[in-house]
């Protein structure tokens, strides 16, 4: 049933209803609204039984979940931007120790400059950790990924970040179905841990691994993301099913049909690109748009046959890799492997800055005519730019640029 | 697609207003997406909110640069923040203040809208009188309901006693009517 709901709300409901038995928080904004609804779920009795441990930092929110997981409990918790950092180390060893955790990132920038507003950067530092990476195209689908994530993570034994963009779709309030406990059951069976820590059956979790089985180990955490390439479409047809909506994908297609560009893409971008394409298909230019569900694994396979039609590839970036462009571009090209068309990566949406239907339009157009060049920035505003660069020539001392663009969007025009 | 803005200081209500708004509208089977634009949250710093209304499912996900309706919840920010920024002639401008638009230095510029589409109203005043705070958002709410006829005043009552409850929900039914009263003649003349 639809109900106008915040997404975060949202989010925290269907996690109860995935029956959670431990849930470790630090707040962080913007992904604390989720936490916090958990917290009086909790406290309530509609979520139980389930312990919600407040904790001290990110990194001891990860560890409980680390330890609560080993111990045989479905665990979850959620971050953001510094939080994922601070936590980082264990980022690594819950996917190394195939531990699995689901964990909510409420996409957000990195500093320096500290930046509160919304980007990838967060997930694009840890996209190699280990962990499936699931972007949410729209609200509805945040909700039901984390549905996804549980049966995935549980199955493969391996954690799961489910990437939800900070207040675009964390904060929007929108018609969204929450699905019944009802529903979550039939998808989601009791967690059944291929490793636990029991007394009564004792193993130990953690070993030093040398030379000598390190790559083997490696290797498998490489096995279950390919594993996860084909469950996860099956599982996402599993749940339309149930859910009478399609949610979770590898990728999903939009009028890929005869479509001489196409724009690769993820998360809450998607449908303002969706808005912008239906307007430059109406004047005849043939476009389409891909948006990409998961990061992690890369289905490079399903996106080379995607974008089989394809002359040209804007990949639309909303993180910056400073001396190459961005990673998911480089991704892409390598789905394109043997394919002599041009991928341009265009940096848009960094730490909050809105991407426009006008900005876009104008972008694809671009775009269509081969006028792009390998990178560019969106809406950069190139003046301010050009005088930090003379400040920076003119003198030795020109101060933090951080302060010296902030002054500068603030003088007088 | 009916797009309005909400500006306002911390504190004052702005993103819950935009909630209600969403609220309302999603009751009368329409699809509605609202939305804050946070700075650094803090009490008093300006703060905007969005909504959206439309028939269709809504995919776009931009800040309303181009709104059909603007709500200023605190008239102080019309000197230090561009509250008008793209509404069209043909927009709605409510304005939360019991001074009229002359009063306020903005005689000359409401000329260009139709008269029936701009109001100031004193919803601060409204809300001392009916929820004991200046918190405007309701009383404020009511009047746009009478002045755009975008939502109906009994889906804003049923939107605020779907987000509070009891003595609070009450009153800012009562604020949200009274607000409304002072409105609809010129509404229904619209």
């Amino acid at each position: 049933m639809l109900k106008q709901l915040e997404c975060s709300r949202a989010i925290a409901e269907v996690i109860a209803r995935c029956r959670p038995e431990v849930i470790c928080a630090y707040p962080i904004t913007p992904q604390t609204h989720i936490v916090e609804a958990l917290s009086e779920l909790c406290r309530t009795g509609e979520l139980a039984p389930c312990e919600y441990i407040n904790v001290e930092s990110e990194t001891s929110a990860l560890s409980v979940a680390v330890g609560a997981s080993a111990a045989g409990a479905r665990a979850y918790t959620a971050t953001a931007s510094q939080g994922l950092l601070h936590m980082a180390e264990v980022v690594y060893n819950a996917a190394g120790l195939g531990l699995p955790i689901v964990m909510t990132l409420g996409n957000r920038a990195l500093g320096a400059p500290i930046n509160i507003w919304n980007d990838h950067s967060d997930a694009m530092a840890l996209k190699d950790a280990g962990w499936i990476q699931l972007f949410a195209r729209d609200s509805q689908e945040a909700v039901d990924l984390h549905i996804l994530a549980f049966r995935l993570a549980e199955e493969l034994s391996i954690p799961v970040m489910v990437c939800v963009d900070g207040f675009v779709l964390t904060h929007s309030v929108e018609p969204l179905d929450v699905p019944s406990q009802e529903q979550v059951d039939r998808f989601l069976p009791p967690y059944h841990p291929v490793q636990v820590l029991d007394v009564s059956d004792p193993v130990s979790i953690g070993a030093m691994v040398g030379p000598e089985a390190y790559t083997e180990v490696r290797y498998l955490a490489h096995h279950k993301q390919q594993r996860a390439l084909e469950r996860l479409p099956e599982l996402a047809a599993e749940l339309a099913v149930i859910l009478g909506r399609t949610s979770g994908a590898l990728l999903h297609p939009y009028r890929l049909d005869e479509a001489e560009t196409i724009v690769v893409a993820m998360g809450s971008v998607t449908g303002t690109i969706e808005v912008a394409i239906d307007e430059l298909r109406a004047t005849g230019l043939a476009i389409g748009a891909i948006a990409l569900c998961a990061f992690r694994p890369f289905p490079l396979v399903e996106l080379a046959q995607a974008l089989a039609p394809a002359k040209r590839v804007i990949v639309i970036e909303r993180s910056l890799a400073p001396g190459l462009g961005g990673a998911l571009a480089s991704n892409v090209r390598m789905a394109l492997q043997g394919r002599a068309i041009p991928v341009r990566t265009v940096i848009a949406g960094l730490g909050g800055r809105p991407i426009t239907r006008v900005s876009l339009r104008r972008l694809f157009t671009s775009a269509a005519q081969d006028a792009l060049d390998d990178l560019t920035f969106l809406d950069l505003d190139t003046g301010a730019i050009d005088r930090e660069l003379a400040r920076w020539g003119d003198q030795r001392r020109s101060g933090p640029s951080a302060e010296n663009l902030l002054r500068d969007t603030r003088r007088p025009r | 697609m009916f797009e309005i803005r909400i500006h306002g200081r911390g504190g004052q209500g702005v993103v819950t207003a935009a909630e209600l708004l969403s609220i309302a509208a999603f009751r009368e089977g329409q699809y509605a997406q609202a939305f804050p634009s946070f700075g650094s949250e803090r009490m008093g710093a300006p703060v905007v909110s969005f909504c959206r209304i439309d028939a269709a499912p809504i995919r776009l996900r931009e800040p309303i640069a181009h709104p059909d309706a603007i709500i200023v919840q605190d008239p102080t920010l019309l000197t230090s923040v561009d509250v008008f920024g793209g509404i069209s002639d043909d927009g709605w401008v409510l304005i939360n203040s019991s001074r009229d638009f002359a009063e306020l230095g903005l005689g000359d510029w409401v000329k260009r809208f139709h008269p029936a589409r701009v109001r100031c109203v004193g919803a601060s005043e409204l809300a001392r009188v009916h929820l004991g705070r200046p918190l405007p958002g309701a009383p404020l709410l009511g009047a746009f309901a009478a002045l755009t006829g975008a939502i109906q005043l009994a889906s804003l009552d049923a939107a605020i006693r779907e987000r509070f409850s009891g003595a609070i929900a009450d009153r800012n039914v009562a604020a949200a009517a009274a607000a409304f009263a002072m409105i609809e003649p010129e509404a229904v003349a619209c």
